[in-house]
């Protein structure tokens, strides 16, 4: 944390989180409920949309705050601040769609301890001021709602032949050809998905590879 | 009644596996496995950390929080997670103090770990699922260490693969994380053949 850090654009910070640095690709965050709830896309959507709203909000509430912090009690800080954001949107959601916040369960208050969302107030609120952190998380909320809905579009066709509930591939119980492949609905689905997703983007950015622990191409075998 | 108890147990260890089941505190199980001491470190302070969680916020939530629970016509049921989150904060912060003083070695073995523990989903998903499924309080207990021990086994297994799995020459972009990820796919499809179990 050197104090001359340049203080980058709201644009720049906007950006960048959506696939450069994608919270879940590139900083391995929030992945518990990147996999628990990509089975449909409705539930993906909405859960893509709270991360994202409390993301963002969380991110400019602390900013404004962030002068006013002992570090010490920071974490205890953005917790209140997050837990009221999550209660927020889980009042929000039981009001106005209750059978999707039955179907997303405890994970709207997984949203607590989503580390993207701690991740973020943490890395960058604390530092920069508000638009940009604004900005930041709205960018980071977006990058992990792509994946979400990547993988929740890939997993909802192949698995029920329906993508927002719509049919699109008719499945043979409903009278159509498509039998649905039932391992796409299974929760270890989500890990492959997921799993592929990060193998391509790294295939694709060879600087985010992993360097080799051990070296398997000796000379002398 | 015991035959009851030991069917949570199993339950909560085997068939609803935190990490393979509900992937809960994936961040740490992904990012604290590669070596087998360290992620046995970390299991069993989750599951000292949930032992004590699930239990307290069980009688909080009975005879505090919950509909005319404190006093008729007050439900405070609204203040459920930012209440679990600071009861979650303090004890891993008197746990801490404990263990310090008390349990030196075992507070060292630890270290970084113990603190982060209050981020860790697991131990919020615990306490909330014990809330949706109307535990009481012994069943409470139970399930807090059943919970617990579920993830730590996990973490233990998955750590024990990659120990052996450095040493296998994967193609570059495969390396590291998203071979994890195929790993721990694989391990929760075995741990679902448990599903058929009827207890």
């Amino acid at each position: 944390m050197s104090d001359n850090v340049k203080i980058p654009g709201a644009r720049e910070s906007l950006l960048t989180p959506i696939i450069a640095n994608n919270p879940i690709m590139v900083q391995v965050l929030g992945i518990c409920s990147s996999l628990a709830v990509t089975s449909s896309m409705k539930t993906a959507f909405v859960m893509g949309l709270s991360v994202t709203a409390v993301t963002a909000i969380s991110n400019i509430a602390v900013s404004y705050v962030r002068s006013l912090i002992p570090s010490s009690v920071r974490i205890i800080a953005q917790m209140t601040i997050i837990a009221s954001l999550v209660i927020l949107v889980d009042q929000l959601l039981r009001a106005f769609a209750y059978d999707l916040s039955k179907q997303l369960s405890v994970y709207v208050g997984l949203i607590i301890t989503n580390c993207i969302v701690m991740g973020r107030t943490e890395g960058f609120a604390l530092k920069y001021p508000p638009l940009q952190s604004l900005m930041d998380g709205l960018g980071n909320g977006l990058g992990y709602m792509l994946v979400l809905c990547i993988v929740a579009t890939i997993r909802e066709i192949f698995g029920s032949g329906t993508w927002f509930g719509l049919t699109v591939l008719p499945t043979v119980n409903n009278g159509g050809w498509y039998v649905p492949c039932g391992l796409m609905v299974m929760p270890p689905c989500a890990f492959f998905l997921v799993g592929g997703l990060i193998w391509l983007v790294k295939t694709f950015k060879k600087d985010l590879q992993e360097p080799r622990e051990y070296d398997t191409h000796r000379e002398d075998y | 009644m015991l035959q009851h108890y030991l069917s949570l147990l199993v339950q909560s260890i085997f068939i609803q596996n935190m990490a393979l089941a509900f992937f809960l505190g994936m961040c740490t199980f992904l990012a604290v496995s590669k070596k087998v001491t360290t992620s046995a470190g970390l299991g069993a302070a989750v599951i000292m950390v949930q032992v004590l969680a699930v239990p307290v916020n069980n009688l909080i939530n009975t005879y505090i929080l919950k509909a005319d629970a404190l006093m008729p016509g007050l439900d405070l049921s609204f203040l459920s997670f930012i209440t679990y989150i600071g009861v979650i904060a303090a004890l891993v912060q008197v746990l801490e103090m404990i263990l310090d003083k008390y349990f030196p070695a075992l507070y060292s073995a630890l270290g970084i770990f113990l603190p982060l523990i209050t981020v860790n989903c697991v131990i919020f998903a615990g306490v909330s699922f014990m809330v949706q499924r109307e535990y009481d309080f012994a069943e409470s207990v139970v399930y807090g260490f059943g919970s617990g021990a579920s993830w730590a086994i996990a973490i233990v297994l998955l750590a024990a693969i990659r120990e052996k799995l450095k040493y296998s020459d994967a193609p570059g972009g495969l390396r590291g994380l998203p071979l994890t990820f195929i790993t721990a796919g694989l391990m929760a499809i075995g741990f679902m053949s448990f599903s058929g179990i009827q207890l």
